[in-house]
């Protein structure tokens, strides 16, 4: 419970406010509850250990590093290809983030469609499912042929993978409001527009989150898989191609490296999207409040 | 809460004038399903009346109450409203849910701006008269907690708030605090009243306890289930401000018995 909501000093006047339980402080280390860090630390000892024990049979058993490189020379191969690595993963990420951007716009303006037309919902819903059960693998080269640019038709591949989540969950939640409100609504003359705004659209926001974490780390697996299938080269190439180029080059290092960069990329897009979600809802939604049992 | 009443009682100005806020003639209605939930109801509401409904569930007052407010309408007979000259009561109605039905993303001040909010009432002015109204029911300082931040009681005080922001000449309450512990319960219904007779608005309350119908009103309509009808009209005399000691009386014990002889008839009949 936050330190500025009224339970900190509740008032004597008489109302039922009295009643509730004053919300005990936890001791802190570093300004997070002592509780806080084994969530923290357990995670970070178990890859240590494991990072050790892969350098070390690696060491051991003298694995080529074609074969298994250890992580040591992993995290060298990192800093010494970081130029263009790094070039090449903003490429990746450029894509990754307009997909995302455009999978929110449509997915949001589809869903506020579809609950405004049972008609329209009927009539386009089944080619969303359709987008999204096709392997993109199998439509990339398709999209490549029709779009002619290939960053437009990495951002097209990128966009049906991820914008299906936010589609499907947004509809369900813009149908979740509360009846009663709904009722509510009505017997205050409320318009379509004023529905939408002030009860359907806020009521829609954590299943839109939910979605919207799903969808982050779907773009960047559609931007990924589209840079294999279309395999551009020079020096406008996202990571993926940069992996398949180390690939044929037998520089194996220079892989791991390239996976580890587009590994962190999808944890970063999950930890923001999910910081985003916690900002939102923590003041009202169930699965931002933390309960005391 | 004030304790300084007004003279005239609400329930003068309405039985003088002699025309009813609210009039139900004949109202049946029928479900999709063939569920026969409320049959040839005939019923006055007069102006500045404390009316309960009380019956057994299923007995068709929830349904009655919806039909009032023009939440679904009857599948025979009118409810007209001759005291407003129209057949609806539009902005001049107030109505509470059995729960707070808020919205849990809204402070208590949003959630009572709601219908100033849709009618474009500029929001200085809004959240002035949201927060007149909170004070009201007793929730001063609480302007900017969250739903999940009150107690069932606050929530249920949030929930009256919104409803009678618009100061409407109607409140229509359906069982609103049946989920409420016994304290709390008595708290809200003395409240209840002192709102009503300083706001002078018809209350139409719908409820299944005896004693909460006997202690609020001055009229208690006995409804019966299968189908949903009026079985008894009951006139509580008993003179107002009511406390403790009203509900300690010879007479509330009397009309409680009344009111709970005709009960069981209704659910025998």
């Amino acid at each position: 419970m936050s330190s500025s909501s009224p339970a900190t000093a509740v008032p004597h006047d008489g109302t039922d406010a009295e009643a509730r339980p004053l919300a005990a402080a936890e001791p802190t280390i570093l300004g997070l509850p002592v509780s806080f860090w084994p969530r923290i630390l357990a995670p970070i000892v178990v890859g240590i250990l494991v990072l050790g024990l892969w350098e070390f049979a690696v060491r051991w058993n003298e694995v080529p590093s074609y074969v298994l490189p250890g992580p040591l020379l992993v995290g060298q191969t990192l800093i010494a290809d970081w130029g263009t690595l790094s070039a090449s993963l903003w490429i990746t990420l450029r894509i990754t983030f307009m997909a995302l951007a455009a999978a929110v716009i449509v997915g949001v303006a589809l869903a506020v469609l579809f609950t405004q037309s049972k008609w329209l919902e009927m009539a386009l819903l089944p080619y969303a499912v359709i987008l999204q059960v096709t392997p993109i693998v199998a439509i990339a080269p398709l999209i490549i042929i029709w779009a002619g640019d290939i960053n437009l038709s990495l951002l097209i591949c990128a966009w049906i993978v991820a914008f299906f989540p936010i589609l499907s969950n947004t509809i369900l939640g813009l149908n979740s409001a509360d009846h009663n409100l709904i009722n509510f609504f009505q017997l205050h003359g409320a318009t379509r527009w004023q529905t939408l705004r002030y009860l359907k659209l806020p009521a829609a926001l954590p299943y839109f989150l939910a979605g919207l974490k799903i969808s982050g780390g779907l773009a960047l697996i559609g931007a990924v898989v589209a840079e294999f299938v279309a395999g551009t080269g020079g020096s406008e190439s996202g990571l993926a191609y940069r992996i398949l180029e180390a690939g044929y080059q037998l520089k194996i290092p220079r892989v791991f490296a390239a996976l580890l960069m587009i590994s962190l990329s999808g944890i970063a897009i999950f930890l923001a999207t999910s910081l985003l979600s916690h900002l939102l809802l923590r003041r009202w939604h169930e699965s931002a409040l933390k309960r005391e049992n | 809460m004030d304790t300084a009443y007004l003279s005239t009682h609400p329930e003068e100005a309405g039985k003088e004038s002699g025309r009813p806020l609210v009039s139900i003639r004949r109202v049946s209605k029928q479900f999709a399903n063939g569920t026969i939930a409320v049959r040839d109801v005939d019923l006055d509401l007069g102006t500045g009346e404390f009316v309960s409904l009380l019956g057994p569930s299923g007995c068709g007052k929830s349904t009655l109450l919806r039909m009032v407010a023009g939440l679904g309408s009857p599948s025979s007979g009118t409810i007209a409203w001759p005291g407003t000259g129209e057949n609806k009561a539009g902005r001049d109605l107030g109505f509470v849910f059995q729960d707070p039905t808020l919205m849990p993303w809204a402070n208590a001040l949003a959630n009572v701006m709601l219908p100033l909010t849709l009618k474009h009432v500029p929001r200085r002015e809004a959240e002035e008269r949201a927060a007149e109204m909170l004070a009201l029911v007793g929730l001063k300082g609480f302007e900017k907690s969250y739903p999940r931040e009150l107690s069932g009681g606050m929530k249920m005080r949030v929930s009256i708030a919104r409803a009678l922001v618009m100061r409407p000449k109607i409140l229509l309450m359906d069982e609103p605090f049946a989920a409420l512990d016994e304290i709390t319960r008595h708290r809200l219904n003395d409240d209840l009243l002192n709102l009503w007779w300083r706001e002078r608005f018809t209350a139409v309350f719908v409820t299944h306890s005896v004693f909460e119908s006997v202690y609020l009103s001055q009229r208690i309509v006995v409804m019966a289930a299968r189908p949903g009808r009026v079985m008894a009209d009951l006139d509580v005399s008993a003179p107002y401000p009511r406390d403790e000691l009203f509900r300690t009386s010879a007479e509330y014990a009397h009309l409680c018995r009344l009111a709970s002889g005709k009960l069981k008839e209704a659910i025998g009949a």
